[in-house]
């Protein structure tokens, strides 16, 4: 089980949470102008990154929040969680690829 | 190919069972072939089998990055039905489950495809009129599937607790007979040694890094951990891993893997005579011939490539299978373990062409392909050689999910298979 650092509440096993998908997918300003294709990769379309991974949790049986978290889905190690609104922290880019 | 018959047995017997060959020879990657399949599995091998016996194109690569079945073909629970819902995917499905009533033949290998049902329980209302709306689909689709009361479902599988006392009890069951399950590792062998030995190349520890593209962006070769690799025709049969494949490709898919997880009991005498899934309490069940009970749990909530998921996950299936088994209670579970599957948003696989001259996927099967793999390759195998889809796998298009023509098998369902 993940033990997951809310950013809120510190560090809390896994059960507490639910995922939310991947993060930074940013809804269309002006969807009037938005194509199929376009709409089509909004909805269904997911980067489902092998390595770094943004992604959201929200902390449902705690704060009730919504925060951010860097995974790497490689070896399932949090390298970051963050708040819905911050900017993605810079990594080293090493710290992906280290264990298997 | 050494034909495997009684006769063959008896006569390897005299030698003492040291002249068999090696059932598929493990050759050096050619530097051009017709078609190259990327994966290893079930479904990558059966269809390089199909390109090869059904449409002539021999001159195939198969390659896998690590060994043949070694995915979620030699990790699954290997349960078959084809009951599904919709009639897009009854037909594929069911496709599939007829040509695995031949496949031992056709391969001569025995797959030890059994046919003793899948019963799949009812515990509310809602359930009920969902398996019956199920079983009346089906049956307008020609596909076999029966309403069974709970006494019915009892008589069938006698370890099966009905009791009113439980917390979900079972008010009825749909009975398809014609599902059942397959030893997983003999699908993966009996197609690669059958394709082999109509020239298919298949080369482990092979693992495809670049996909390289000419003029118009067509495919024209593959980059390997062995070299280099020219072909106009590339088919991605690579599950859990199929994002990673085609983003070598600068395609984004609709997919998001994620480790679903199994496990097996102490070996018992046969005591479980058919399989059994439950969607609301999410837990399925069988025995293998060792006498393992075979036991099927959910998916991890996150995306994930480590081929393992955390331990609170297989206890939720084993509390259902203990309230539904009663029986089973004090057995020891023996290994746990897990594999990547690559889940649509609709649940329903995509097999067919993309934007990419020469490139084509199958994909998307998510937690419950097993069963499809003889039908996957045939049509996989179809769309390889025509470059256009076969009527059955023609509506599970990559562009649907631009389009909006999902096959929602995940609201008629919901759950891992
Ligand atoms: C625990 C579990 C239980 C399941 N239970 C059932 C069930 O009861 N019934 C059912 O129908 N289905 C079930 N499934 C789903 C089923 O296992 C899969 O849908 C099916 O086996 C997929 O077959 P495949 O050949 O496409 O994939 P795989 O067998 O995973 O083959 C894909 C291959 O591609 C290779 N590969 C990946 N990337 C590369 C690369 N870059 N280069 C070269 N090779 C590469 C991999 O190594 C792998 O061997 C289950 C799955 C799991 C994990
Ligand atoms: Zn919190």
């Amino acid at each position: 089980m993940l033990l997951i650092d809310c950013p809120f509440c510190g560090k809390r096993p896994e059960l507490e949470f639910r995922y939310g998908g991947e993060a930074h997918i940013a809804r269309p300003d002006d969807p009037s102008e938005f194509g199929d294709k376009a709409w089509g990769q909004f909805l269904y379309g997911r980067s489902n990154q092998r390595g770094m991974h943004a992604e959201r949790w929200r902390h449902v049986h705690g704060c009730g929040r919504f925060f951010n978290a860097l995974r790497d889905t490689t070896n399932d190690r949090f390298a970051a969680t963050y708040k819905i609104g911050e900017e993605r922290p810079a990594l080293p880019e090493a710290q992906g690829a280290v264990e298997a | 190919m050494q034909r495997f018959s009684a006769l063959a047995l008896i006569r390897h017997a005299f030698t003492g069972h040291k002249t068999w060959r090696p059932q598929w020879r493990s050759p050096e990657p050619k530097p051009r072939y017709d078609a190259v399949i990327i994966g290893g599995g079930g479904h990558g091998l059966a269809t390089a089998y199909y390109l090869a016996t059904e449409f002539g194109i021999a001159n195939v690569a198969v390659l896998e990055k690590g060994w043949i079945g070694g995915g979620n073909t030699g990790r699954n629970t290997t349960i078959i039905r084809s009951n599904y819902l919709f009639d897009e995917s009854a037909a594929l499905y069911d496709h599939a489950v007829k040509l695995w009533e031949g496949l031992s033949q056709a391969l001569n290998y025995n797959v030890m495809f059994s046919q003793r049902g899948v019963m799949m329980l009812a515990h509310n209302v809602h359930d009920q009129q969902s398996l019956k709306r199920h079983v009346h689909a089906n049956r307008l689709n020609g596909v076999d599937n029966e309403w069974l009361s709970a006494p019915a479902a009892k008589a069938f599988c006698p370890p099966l607790n009905i009791e009113a006392s439980m917390r979900y009890p079972v008010i009825g069951a749909a009975l398809q007979r014609r599902g059942g399950v397959a030893r997983h590792d003999a699908v993966a062998w009996g197609y690669a040694r059958a394709a082999d030995a109509l020239g298919v190349d298949i080369i482990e520890n092979c693992a495809v890094t670049a996909i390289r593209r000419g003029v118009g962006g067509a495919v024209e070769a593959v980059e390997t951990t062995r070299g280099a690799i020219e072909t106009r025709k590339v088919g991605v049969v690579a599950a859990g891993n199929t994002s990673t494949v085609m983003a070598m490709a600068d395609l984004r898919m609709p997919l998001e893997s994620y480790p679903l997880q199994a496990l097996v009991s102490e070996p018992v005498k046969p005591i479980f005579p058919c399989v059994v899934m439950s969607n609301t309490i999410h837990a399925y069940i069988s025995q293998s011939d060792k006498g393992e009970l075979v036991i099927g749990a959910g998916t991890d909530a996150y995306v994930s490539y480590t081929q393992r998921g955390a331990l609170h996950v297989p206890m939720h299936t084993l509390e259902a299978i203990c309230e539904l088994f009663p029986i089973f209670r004090r057995l020891r579970m023996l290994r746990n373990w897990g594999g990547i599957v690559d889940v649509t948003p609709d649940r329903s696989p995509i097999i067919g062409k993309t934007s990419v001259a020469g490139l084509y996927v199958n994909c998307g099967w998510g937690t419950g392909g097993f069963k499809a793999t003889p039908g996957s390759g045939h049509l996989f195998a179809w769309t390889l050689a025509k470059d256009e889809p076969h009527p059955i796998n023609a509506p599970f298009r990559l562009d649907r999910f631009r389009d909006g023509y999902l096959i929602d098998e995940a609201a008629a369902a919901a759950v891992a298979h």
